[in-house]
This record gives structure tokens, sequence and C-alpha cells, in this order.
């Protein structure tokens, strides 16, 4: 009986030993696989068919730009290794060798030429993303140059949001041209995709699950240790909390502010969270009359208005209250880390409701005016809280605030119509992260290729000029300190009331290493779970 | 139908701009004008519902704005998501009301009645979302036991995308089929109650009662099939809400059918996903009561046509 047990057992050991082995392994794959969920999917796999920067950031998983950001957000080289301006519109890039995509086609000049051809295509939804080049043009096969309309200081800004597609698959598969609303022409490569970057596409079910594989020939050595990644999308809040508490899922991102407390408390989970390039701010009418006081000289034209508004704001309580704790307050118009932020320009007049008072007497409102206070409710980080407070304080002050919020879908028609007297808007300089993008966008007179978030009539002769100087200057530092110098004249003047940063929150299993981005960029080849 | 799409485009004018959604956030004017044109939204409006109504009839709901796939692909690839969850709520709502609605009738002042009847006005006053988080709180992240969203693995049967076969799937319908068919289920107990009372208090019953008919046929064959007519309009047109409603659980369950892909327009005004969809839903009315106008006859006699 006893022998029989012996000699049965070499066997069962060994099958114990596979099996554990077994386990073991399986144990180690699902350890490096991270699933995620954000509360949106990507729109299509198709890297030029979209304007949104979260399908962007998916995107970058897959593909590779030329130049792409580094950990502390600097541009760094990716597919391209050097590069220099050869002539004042021209730029010379040359190319990673040996670099492979990932059906194994080689990358050559050639993608590069094909890739930036199909962007700068009319049909191209983000061919707006490259206007500044007029085209690419092969030198060898490893060498690109780049002509752009005129000096362009930040072509490198743009080209690392530009993902190259491999030509030959584009070739392969009809997609050459990218899909065409009017004509309903839609491409291959909106569901699949063939890129060069470290994880590879192995599925994608739209609003189900996105599955990448890690790219075990990817040309740069991977910083993080993942084999698999599952995005998973989830649109309502308190379902992706849920989701990531029942540890269904690894990593939420964004994280609702309200359940951050909570899920900092709960064991096994942390919350990382710091403030986002997104800044919130308030735009002015600067036309003669309101839109809701036709008739009435517009009051909001005054400096000393404009200036008791700003005093007026108590910025301290609504980061308090509103944005528990977690925003930062602003003075100006760009955050820290980009270009033309001046750390001397960032102090908001301070909260002083009687100076306020004083000055709207001064500017012959001692009982205040009627004027709107438009927000949206759906688009910012509590952006109808944050106006309900505003709207509050300036009652104190004497106005009498019209608050009107509605969803983004019908406000920002709106705002972009010119329909609104005071507008919350949000800006957050990508994707170059330029200081130029507020200049040009928000603060030069809307004309040509300007002003194109500049809906109201804000016009001044001074930051026209600066803007258009800064769009031609290559001196770094002589362009970044015309672009502080808008910002000096846009904050003593008061064009605009910037109010916080928002701050962009992500939740986690302990086990997940990952460093966070101020671009609110999830950057997953960073990313290592234990 | 005609009416539907004339509601349909009429809305869209005031859901927004989709140029804007489309645009990049920094576009220039120009850039917007150019996309408005792209789109033929700078026509009159009557030149762009007569280009619609063209492309309907021809069975071409166009691309979406959103992601340039066609809308009938989309809408395909999220149809077997929405009909398997409304078919088990439906299965659910049928098999649990029925027989509630017929205990209540039967003993309307037993015990187990007046449960049921307490519990049923909780679950026809509790709006779906709530009752979708609260399960997901207890039975996803405090017992663990069931997925909180999503559909787990799916297998494909040629265009058709089912849940039914994999152990994943069938848990992952579990909680939004419950969410989904609670309010149809009371409706119908409550329903199946009330007309079990009427018939059973009627002459024919007192009749069959008298002439010591069995118990279970009086109560099933009698009166259960005289009570199910105003059961059937109902169940038929709730499949149609059902559907409709399916937007709510879908959002909090993150199931990718169609009420989730229809939300997703209305925040992007992807316009040819949105009529799309509300052209859909609106045929799917007109076919559930021609069916249940069929189903009538089937049950009651009378409306049978003599031959």
């Amino acid at each position: 009986m006893s022998q029989r047990i012996f000699r049965s057992l070499p066997p069962v050991a060994a099958m114990l030993a596979v099996a554990a082995a077994a386990l073991s392994a399986a144990g180690a794959a699902d350890a490096k696989t991270l699933k995620w969920s954000s509360q949106g999917d990507i729109a299509t796999f198709d890297p030029y068919a979209h304007t949104e920067s979260f399908t962007s950031n998916m995107h970058h998983h897959v593909y590779d730009p030329l130049v792409r950001r580094s950990r502390s957000l600097e541009i760094e080289p990716a597919l391209a290794t050097k590069w220099s301006s050869v002539a004042p519109d021209r730029w010379r890039f040359e190319l990673r060798r040996g670099v492979k995509f990932h059906n194994g086609n080689a990358f050559t000049a050639d993608d590069v030429v094909a890739s930036i051809t199909r962007l700068l295509d009319p049909d191209a939804r983000a061919r707006g993303n490259l206007s500044n080049v007029a085209k690419a043009e092969r030198v060898d096969d490893y060498t690109v140059d780049f002509v752009t309309k005129g000096p362009y200081p930040l072509l490198l800004n743009d080209l690392s949001g530009i993902f190259i597609m491999d030509k030959e698959w584009l070739e392969a598969n009809n997609a050459l041209k990218p899909g065409n609303l009017t004509t309903g022409a839609t491409t291959y490569a909106s569901t699949n995709a063939n890129g060069t970057g470290p994880f590879k596409l192995v599925s994608y079910q739209p609003d189900s699950r996105t599955v990448l594989e890690v790219n075990t020939g990817w040309w740069d050595k991977p910083a993080h240790n993942l084999t698999r990644i599952e995005f998973r999308p989830i649109k309502s809040d308190a379902t992706r909390v849920a989701a990531l508490l029942s540890g269904e899922i690894d990593m939420i991102a964004p994280a609702p502010l309200q359940d951050l407390a909570r899920i900092g408390a709960t064991s096994g989970f942390k919350v990382i969270e710091e403030p986002s390039l997104r800044l919130i701010f308030l735009g002015l009418n600067w036309r003669p009359e309101l839109v809701g006081q036709p008739g009435v000289k517009n009051p909001l034209l005054d400096l000393k208005v404009r200036q008791a508004l700003w005093h007026a704001i108590d910025l301290d309580t609504i980061q308090r209250r509103v944005m528990r704790g977690k925003s930062r307050n602003v003075g100006t118009m760009v955050a820290p880390p980009v270009p033309g932020y001046s750390a001397g320009l960032d102090q908001p007049l301070a909260f002083d409701a009687a100076k306020a008072k004083a000055l709207l007497t001064e500017a012959g409102y001692p009982s205040g005016f009627k004027v709107n206070l438009s927000c949206p409710n759906d688009r910012y980080i509590n952006d109808e809280q944050t106006c309900v407070a505003v709207a509050g304080m300036w009652s104190r002050l004497g106005l009498q605030v019209d608050l009107k919020t509605e969803s983004r879908a019908t406000y920002f028609p709106k705002v972009d119509k010119g329909e609104t007297d005071i507008y919350m808007l949000g800006w957050a300089t990508l994707p170059p992260m330029d200081g130029y993008s507020v200049l040009s966008a928000l603060m030069a007179t809307r004309k040509g290729g300007f002003g194109g978030n500049n809906p109201n009539g804000l016009s001044d002769p001074a930051v026209d000029d600066l803007a258009t100087k800064s769009a031609v200057e290559l001196d770094e530092t002589k362009r970044r300190a015309m672009l502080t110098e808008s910002f000096r004249i846009a904050r003593e003047k008061v064009y605009f009331l910037p109010l916080h940063q928002q701050p962009v929150a992500w939740a986690t299993k302990s086990n997940v290493e990952l460093p966070q981005f101020a671009d609110e960029y999830v950057r997953l080849w960073f990313a290592k779970v234990d | 139908m005609l009416a539907v799409t004339a509601v349909a485009f009429l809305m869209f004018r005031y859901v927004g701009d989709p140029v804007r959604a489309m645009a990049r956030e920094d576009s220039s004017v120009e850039e917007r004008q150019e996309l408005a044109r792209a789109l033929g939204l700078d026509q009159p409006v009557a030149v762009q519902y007569g280009k619609f109504v063209a492309r309907v009839v021809a069975l071409d709901f166009g691309i979406s704005y959103r992601n340039h796939r066609p809308v009938a692909a989309l809408i395909g690839e999220r149809l077997p998501a929405t009909l398997e969850i409304v078919f088990v709520a439906t299965v659910l709502a049928l098999a649990f009301g029925v027989p509630l609605g017929v205990l209540c009738a039967l003993r309307p002042d037993g015990l187990a009645a007046r449960a049921v009847q307490a519990v049923s006005l909780i679950g026809i006053s509790t709006p779906t979302f709530v009752v979708g988080i609260a399960l997901i709180l207890v039975f996803a992240v405090t017992l663990k036991v069931l997925p909180s969203f999503g559909r787990g693995e799916v297998v494909t049967l040629g265009w058709w995308t089912t849940g039914f076969l994999t152990p994943s799937g069938i848990a992952s319908l579990v909680l939004p089929s419950v969410t989904l068919c609670l309010f149809q289920m009371t409706l119908i107990m409550r329903l199946v109650r009330s007309e079990m009372i009427d018939v059973l208090s009627t002459d024919y019953i007192r009749f069959a009662r008298a002439r010591g008919l069995p118990r279970r046929y009086i109560h099933f064959k009698l009166a259960l099939r005289n009570a199910l007519m105003p059961v059937i309009t109902v169940t038929g047109l709730q499949i149609g809400s059902l559907v409709a409603f399916a937007i709510v659980t879908e959002t909090v369950f993150q199931w990718p059918g169609m009420g989730l892909l229809f939300i997703q327009a209305i925040y992007f005004v992807d316009i040819p996903v949105m009529a799309a969809y509300l052209l859909f839903v609106g045929f799917l009315f007109v076919f559930l009561n021609t069916v249940v106008d069929v189903l009538y006859a089937l049950v009651d006699p009378r409306l049978r046509v003599r031959s």
C-alpha cells in the first residue's frame, strides 16, 4: 500500500510542479497586465482623423512621433535623432535607423513623406495640427526635409503630436487617403493600426475594450514592465470608481474629485494628483454694448470695473470649497511649465470687497449693473459650481448677475458666436504646449489665422504686434520674452479674469507605479506593475 | 415615420453645433467655416432636410462625424448588446411578474401578497440609476461576485456578438438586466393582479366554480388567459421603452449597446448617429405595435377573422 503511494508520487510531484510553474507563469503574466479606464473611448484609430487629445494619447502607445515629450515634458528625439534648421523655412531631420513597424516593415523617409502627405490632405481632420508645414521632402532613405510656410518656431512642438504611419501598409490597405465626411469614404486605418510604438494593437472594440500587447522589437529601451494593456472605458463616474474598488481594473484616469478622499482611505489603493496645464478663466465682452443689455454702454470696457470684478472674487474660498483644495489659484494666462510663464505675473488681484466696491463707485456704478455670466456644466471640473460661487461674490458687490449654465454642446457654439458677456473658458495650450497658443488664439484680434477663440472683439494693437512677431521669431529667448510681455499687458489691463489650474487626479491600485503629467496624458510606457 | 424624420431633424438644429465639437480647440475661424461647408451645414435648412430624407429612403445613414465609420456598421455593432439585455430583462419581467401578480390576486390579503406589493412600490418608484449603482455596490464592490461593468467575453456568430455562451458574459448580464427589468416587472405584476381581480369577480368564473371545475383550470386557463390581454399590449410597448430606457442602464453599466452610442453621439453632436438611432427607435415602436395586434388574434379567438 505504502509502496504503491510511493511509486505514484513522482508523477504527481511532476504534475504539481508543472501546475505550479504554469500558475506562476500565468501569475507573472497577469501581474504585468494593466487594466485601466477613462471616461470616454477613443474616437478612432486613424491618427489623422480626429482632434481629441485623449485619442492622440492612446495612439501614442502604438505610434511614435518624430520627436516626443520626455518624462519632464521636454522635447526629445524619437523617430528622428537629430534636426537642424538649414534655411529659415526648411528643417532637416535625420531619422533613426533600424526601426521596424509592428508588421516588420522597415521605417524610412518614404513613410514620413507619405504620412505627412496624408495628414495635409484636405480631408484629414487633424491637418490643422501641422498648418504651418507646406510639405515634407525625402532627401535620402534616412533624411527628410520639412518645408514650412515662412519661419516657424513651433515646428518641433507640432511634430511631437504627429504620428508616423507605414507607407506600404497604407498602400496595401488602400488607406493612403484619409476618410472623407462629404463623400462618406471610410478607411481601413480607423479600426486597425500598424505603428512603431511600444505597444501593438491586438483588438479594438469601441466602448468596450481595447487591448494592446508589448512590442518586444521597440527601438527604445522600455522603462515599463508591462506585457499587456487593457483599456476599458467607463462613462459613469460612480461605476468607474466601483470597478477600481472591486479590483476589476488597476487604474482610473481621471478619478472624480468627490471620490478622491474615499479612494485614498481604502487600503490597497492610492490617489495621485497635481495641477494640470488647463487653466480656467473668465473671458469678457469688448463690444460697445452687452448682449444681455442692448442699448446700454458696456460697463466692462472700463478698466476700473474689470479690476473691481477681479478684486471681488474670493479665489481661496473657491479653491477650498468648490475645488476641495485640489486646484491652484492663478493670476496669469498660462501654467508654470509652459513657455511664456512668469512667476512675477502669476499673482491674482487680492480679494478685497471694499476696494472692489470703491473701484466700482469710481467707475460710476455705485449700485452695480446687470450682466450675464455664462458657463458650461459638463466640460471642466466643477465648472458650474465655480460659476455659482463667482456669481454669488459679484452679487455681494451689488451686481445683478444673470447666471446661465448649459451643456458644452450648446455652450461653446454660443461663445463662439459672441453671444455671451462674461463666459468661462479653459485653455491648456495643447497640443503645442506653448504660450503662443494663448496669444494667437485668445488674445490677438480675430483676423486671418489669429483670434480663433477671441469671439467678443478684444483688440489691442500692442498684443497683435507681439502675436505677429512671435509667430516668426526663431530666437527662443526673444520669443519667450514677447509671450511674457503679452501676458503682462493682459494682466495689467485685465483682459481676462484668471481663476485656477484644475487638478489632474488619477487613482490606482497600490502596486502600480506611474508618473503623472501636467498635460493629462497617460504615458504607460513609464508604468510599472509589481 | 416621415414625422419621426422631421422631428429628429428639427431637434438637431438645437442640440448644438457639430463643427465646434469636431474642430481643434485653437482652430481658426476659416478652418471651422471650411468644416461646416464639408458637412453641408452652410446650406438652407430645407435643402439639408431634403438631402437627409433622400438618403434615409435609400437606407444610407451616412458616416459618423466623430469617427468616420458608417453609421449602419456602428448600430449593427451595438444592436446585439442592447437586444440581449432587453430580451433577458423581458423574460425576467414576465417570469416573475406574472406569477407574482397571480399570487397577489388570489390571496390579496395574504402576507406574501402584501410584502410583494410593498416591494413593488419601491421597484416602481426608484430611478434606474440608483438601483444600478446600489446593485454594483452590493454585488461588485462589497461581495465581489459579479462584474460591475461591461459585457464580459463575447462570442462572435457572424455579425452577431453574444454574451450567452461564456460564463463571464452571463455573469455580466445579471446586474444590468435585473436593473432594467425591475420597473417592467413591477408594472406587469400590478397589471396582472388588478386584471385578475376583475376577471375573478365576473359571472363566468362564478359559474365555473359552481360547476365544480378544478381550481387550477379556473385560475390559469379561464381567468389568467382573459387577464393577459392588456399585459400583452403593455409588454409589447414596454419592449420599445426598454430599448429606449436602456440608455440609462447602459450608461451606468458601461454596456456597449445603442443607448451608450446615442449618449456619446449627443455629447459630440454626432448628428448622423443620433438621426439613425431615433429612426430606429421610431421603427421599433411601429413594428412592436403591429406584432402586438397580431398576438391579440392568437390569444383572443373573438378577434380572428372567420373564413
